[in-house]
């Protein structure tokens, strides 16, 4: 029954896909809408959610030193003492993936039969959605690393092909190959950390890496050194997958594919499996403090940075592409202080509120006819009342205002990163300090966009569906309104099939939080076997102190609203204030200069240096050498010439002469 | 009947040459459906040797040897192993299909052209299913001719140049080749009394492999060189690109296909077992010289404005992962480097085939004369796309099973380098995505582009099969380690006891 959860995505994409490349895109074919390849797509992961609840409540049922379940499908790879086996397992933590994988997933799919209604290429949208999810699935069920390792370059892929779906825009296109090319460079990492487990736990699959993690004398005769690099290798395949210092740079940049895509994979699933890796094989991490710290410090770090340049952005998705940056630094910097458990809670409310955001966001640039800079909006509130309110949520969340989800899964974290045996004062000012630049940026986003008066002339709207080459933004190739029904043009709320989503999210948001109350925590406790608990004696502060925090990180979020509210209340003030701080502004807008830099220490050094290498070695040394200094070339090429008489006839002579000599010998011997 | 069953692999070796002869005698607008239908028939023959042969059986199977040259010792000894098997196997399953993807391209001197064509294969299997040193030399040298002519007379422009420095390289190395096999039967004669150029027979030689310049080293430097010209191995790789761009497709997809592999092959069957110890000592500067390959291959890939080109070098680089995953000396290193050589022989004349259709339809192979052929081609794209993926080693894809076994068992071997290796990974995805963003992707800007159409028929027929061998040689490869696993661990095993040897002559000193 297990296999049936990524066969059923897989099996979408094999219908969807054929039907697209053979069918759908072959000359003078008939356009497909987007309803029927969009409902095939929502059905098979849809069928995958059903298989993924019940096996959940299998699971619940299960005692806890027992409790997963397994499905060997076939031995994959088998080479001398390599044995792989093609193998999944869901345990208690890898069944809260495939929850929020398959249900995010399913309403993320719901979400785009509406948005993505006039796109050109529907069908080929909804096959690269549901093998997303297959290559997803794979990473978080598979037995061992290398199954992980194929949903992970899986989802790379599927990453690549999203962002640049609309690939006749090269700046989409270029989006694409940088992540896939950040990526890779993060998973040279895995690659290598990999072969360290194998060269010293002999095997790649979790159950026994796990079992020998659990041997005190196995670890002792590892050195210290080796565990460290292998969890720093893994941590930089981490630092790909999972944007953050030095490779976040793609995740920005992945917001030129569809926001359904920014929703499903840029924030909610795809960009948590570091998270997911490192909690995994928490047993490994744990014993390396070396490899926590620069755990938690890049986290705190990224958390930081990025939140300091979403401050500065006025396109609504990068807004929240850089949160979504800053908020996996959360989640590291949990991992970092060894509390994995908070950590997995924060990818779980932040799959609901962020999905929740970035849906709402398409709505409003769908509402809007493809417009982003929240400059240009204001006042939506009237227009879009559903997005609004559901977005209105999404917001509270993540500022963490209690009782919304964010509240108690940031400040899970918080508190770790105070009190827990790896924290520290200062991780938790970073964080804090992070909190309540989180509360300003996404009050200044949520206020210019649905507060205040209309700044965009309504009259002007939808004209400029036709020309959707001419601006570079979140266009649909061919999504036009002019054949949408309801005709007056005009900002608008979004079809039921987009709303209905955000609904459901918005409430996921506001009860999400319950599973993982502190001290009361199901989360913890179910987690278990997979994470084993902290004991709190270890901790450097008691509950006073807790409770204390908690209400001071509410206070800063507070005050960090109501600062930011007041300032976009009056838009001349701010603007007055912002060219007062022209320099830094600018410097925060331009994002630290990050891209520049690499571009000219990292991409253009190897590319000058490439092109030496050609000319100056391939042609002008080698060749020279071995065709002796071109003059033994040039005299061959005369010679070959008088030989080259171009007459087939006395070649096939020559090769039937060659021929009967050889023959020849044959017979008659030496 | 009964002579084929026994007679198989000369009847694969042969059969192509006697086809080709009787086709002399058809109309020249006949033949190449004669020639399709030919390699049909011999890739339905071959495929009786994957169910004939026996992992577990002798170490040669459908083994045959006729007396030919007495005095030097020299017969008609020909057999095949497990690795062989997969290489015949490659050969015989690429032949149809580059004879289908000439049906458009070539129109003058057609029956010319596809006698060549079965020609070579002839040398190909010959060379395969050799087992006697002498024989190998035959039929290695045999392979160049009809390439030459492929190169030479339906090549680019510049073919001749081209045509010339392939030649020159290969011959170099092949000579010095020869000259160690003349010296390898003397010696066999000078301890067991005769002379011999069969392989079981040269394995006995005991040969003095204390030093860098000891008999051993140096006759296997001798084989090395000609091997690592074939591969190409960097420095020697300058005549591959040359030679591709000027080849007609079917002379690329044949050359990377299958005549590389014939380098990886050689030091298999022979620089590995015949001098076990000097591959021992000189494992270091090859594992240097396949870690540089990989990565320069990647970068001067990425520099290329030729999109025949940017494969070529895409060549050095992965037939570099081969050298590094033999000489890592253990079974996971081999096994991937010898599947691997099945992967590059399956994802690089896939794109060399669309490399050549996009070529007939614009007459240029310029990278920058495309951009946005997504739009006009999408089908073309999925192909495209799914090569690279191969290419790139993605996991579920041929080429991450070979990439992932040759780089562990390289670590294995030598960590320090495989992480100089295993930054491929990264500039491998640099090459092929720049080259698809710019060929694929961004708007359709050039006006002689606007027209083009998309995937034929014909054309996805030459292309379905080597897509569904990418995936099915990335989801099951169990299914092609079975055949060949013994044959590796036996080749692994006879070098380590060597290798053992080697390191104990090194401590006695």
């Amino acid at each position: 029954m297990l296999k049936w959860i990524p066969l059923l995505p897989l099996i979408g994409f094999t219908i969807n896909g054929f039907w697209y490349a053979l069918i759908q895109c072959r000359p003078g074919a008939k356009k497909a809408g987007a309803t029927i390849p969009g409902l095939i797509a929502t059905l098979a992961i849809f069928g995958a959610f059903l298989i993924s609840v019940k096996t959940f409540l299998e699971l619940k049922g299960m005692p806890a030193e027992g409790r997963f379940v397994e499905q060997h499908l076939f031995n994959w790879i088998h080479v001398g003492d390599l044995d792989l086996k093609m193998a999944l397992r869901v345990d208690s933590l890898s069944t809260l993936f495939t929850l929020v994988i398959t249900g995010v997933g399913t309403l993320i799919h719901l979400y785009s039969i509406g948005y993505m209604s006039h796109d050109a290429t529907p069908g080929k949208f909804f096959a690269y959605l549901n093998l997303f999810c297959f290559a997803m699935l794979m990473l978080v069920m598979g037995s061992s690393l290398p199954i992980l390792f194929l949903g992970w370059e899986g989802v790379g892929l599927c990453s690549y092909l999203l962002i640049g779906y609309w690939y006749e825009d090269l700046e989409k296109a270029k989006a694409g190959k940088k992540a896939f090319i950040a990526n890779r460079v993060g998973d040279l990492g895995f690659l290598l950390g990999m072969f360290m487990i194998y060269t010293h736990f002999g095997t790649l699959e979790f159950t026994k890496i796990t079992e020998l993690l659990a041997r005190g004398d196995f670890i002792a005769a590892i050195s210290p050194a080796a565990i460290t690099a292998t969890c720093l290798l893994l941590f930089v395949g981490c630092t790909g997958k999972s944007a953050q210092i030095p490779l976040y740079v793609w995740l920005p940049d992945a917001m030129a594919g569809p926001t359904p895509v920014s929703a499903l994979i840029h924030a909610a699933t795809m960009v948590t499996s570091g998270i997911y890796l490192v909690s995994r094989l928490n047993g490994l991490f744990s014993l390396s403090h070396t490899a926590m710290m620069t755990m938690a410090v890049i986290g705190g770090l990224t958390a930081f940075f990025a939140a300091t340049i979403a401050i500065a952005q006025n396109d609504i998705k990068k807004v929240l592409a850089y949160s979504t940056v800053s908020q996996l630094g959360y989640m590291f910097l949990a991992c970092g202080v060894g509390a994995y458990t908070a950590g997995v809670f924060h990818v779980i409310t932040h799959a609901f509120f962020k999905a929740l955001m970035f849906l709402g966001a398409g709505s409003v640039i769908h509402g809007m006819h493809e417009e982003q800079d929240i400059l240009k909006m204001g006042g939506l509130r009237l227009k879009m009342p559903v997005t609004f309110v559901t977005f209105l949520v999404g917001w509270v969340a993540i500022c963490g205002l209690p009782p919304f989800s964010g509240f108690f899964s940031k400040d899970e974290i918080l508190w770790n990163a105070f009190a827990s045996p790896h924290g520290s004062k200062l991780l938790w000012v970073v964080g804090a300090v992070t909190a309540a630049m989180t509360a300003f940026y996404m009050t200044r986003m949520f206020y210019l966009t649905f507060m205040g008066k209309p700044r965009f002339d309504e009259s002007k709207m939808g004209g400029a569906h036709d020309s959707h080459a001419a601006h570079g933004h979140d266009d649909h190739a061919g999504h036009g309104h002019a054949d949408h029904g309801h005709a007056p043009q005009g900002v608008h709320e979004s079809p039921a099939t987009m709303t209905i989503p955000l609904v459901v999210l918005a409430i996921l948001s506001i009860v999400g939080g319950f599973i993982g109350i502190p001290h009361m925590s199901w989360l913890e406790e179910w987690l278990e076997p997979v994470i084993p608990a902290h004991d709190p004696a270890t901790f450097t502060a008691g509950h006073t102190t807790e409770y204390l925090l908690m209400g001071v990180s509410t206070l800063i979020a507070i005050l960090s609203i109501a600062y930011a509210w007041k300032t976009y209340t009056n838009l001349k003030e701010a603007s007055a204030r912002k060219a007062r701080h022209a320099k830094l502004h600018e410097t925060l807008e331009h994002k630290w200069y990050v891209d520049e830099a690499y571009e000219s220490a990292v991409i253009q050094p190897i590319y000058e240096m490439s092109v030496k290498l050609w000319k100056n070695v391939d042609v002008a040394v080698i060749d020279r050498v071995v065709l002796g200094f071109g003059r033994v070339s040039e005299w061959t090429g005369q010679a070959a010439r008088t030989a080259q008489t171009g007459s087939i006839q006395v070649y096939a002579v020559m090769i039937l002469i060659g021929l009967a000599l050889s023959l020849g010998y044959l017979v008659r011997g030496f | 009947m009964e002579w084929l069953n026994t007679h198989l692999l000369t009847a694969l070796t042969f059969l192509p040459l006697a086809w080709a002869v009787a086709g002399m005698a058809i109309p020249g607008r006949f033949s190449k459906h004669w020639t399709l239908a030919g390699s049909l028939l011999l890739f339905a023959v071959s495929l009786k040797l994957y169910y004939g042969f026996d992992p577990h059986g002798a170490e040669f199977q459908f083994a045959e040897s006729v007396e030919w040259i007495p005095g030097l010792g020299v017969n008609y000894l020909i057999g095949m192993d497990g690795i062989s098997l997969w290489l015949i196997l490659l050969t015989t399953f690429l032949m149809p299909i580059v004879v289908l993807s000439s049906y458009n391209g070539v129109e003058d001197r057609e029956k010319e052209y596809y006698t060549l064509l079965m020609a070579l294969q002839t040398g190909m299997i010959g060379a395969f299913v050799s087992l006697d040193s002498f024989l190998f030399y035959v039929f290695w040298e045999a392979m160049l001719i009809p390439m030459y002519f492929l190169i030479g007379i339906w090549g680019g422009k510049d073919r001749i140049y081209a045509t010339m420095k392939f030649f020159i390289f290969t011959m170099v190395g092949s000579l010095l080749m020869l000259v160690a096999i003349f010296f390898l039967a003397y010696q066999h004669k000078m301890q067991f009394g005769s002379f011999s150029t069969a392989l079981v027979e040269l394995y006995k030689v005991r040969l003095d492999g204390s030093g860098f310049l000891s008999t051993q080293s140096l006759l296997f430097l001798a084989f090395a060189l000609a091997f690592a010209i074939k591969v190409p191995l960097f420095p020697l790789h300058t005549w591959l690109p040359d030679a591709h761009v000027q080849a007609p497709t079917a002379g690329s997809v044949i050359l990377a296909g299958v005549l590389l592999k014939m380098g990886g092959y050689g030091f298999i069957r022979f620089a590995f077992p015949l001098f076990p110890q000097a591959v021992v000592l000189y494992q270091p500067t090859f594992l240097v010289l396949g870690s540089v390959a990989i990565v320069y291959g990647a970068w001067v890939a990425m520099v290329q404005p030729d999109m025949k080109k940017l494969v070529a070098y895409s060549s050095v680089s992965h037939m570099g992962y081969v050298i590094i995953g033999l000489f890592s000396l253990n079974a996971i290193g081999s096994t991937g480097a010898v599947y691997q050589m099945l992967n590059h022989g399956i994802s690089t004349p896939a794109l060399f085939l669309m490399v050549g259709m996009l070529y007939e339809r614009r007459h240029t192979k310029e990278i920058k004369e495309y951009g946005g052929i997504t739009k006009v081609m999408p089908l073309f794209a999925v192909a495209f796309m799914i090569a690279t993926l191969s290419s790139v080693a993605l996991p579920g894809t041929n080429g991450f099973i070979g990439e992932f076994l040759i780089l562990l068992g390289a670590w294995k071997a030598n960590p320090g380098l495989t992480v100089l290796a295993a930054t491929g990974v990264i500039f491998g995805a640099v090459y092929m995505l720049w080259m698809i963003q710019r060929v694929m992707f961004g708007p359709l800007t050039n006006e002689a582009n606007k027209k083009l159409k998309d995937l034929s028929l014909r054309e996805i027929v030459v292309l379905a099969p080597l897509m569904v061998a990418i995936f099915w040689m990335g989801v099951a490869p169990n299914f092609f380690f079975r055949k060949m696993e013994t044959s590796i661990t036996r080749l692994v095993d006879r070098t380590a006891k060597a290798g053992a040897v080697a390191v104990a002559l090194k401590g006695e000193r």
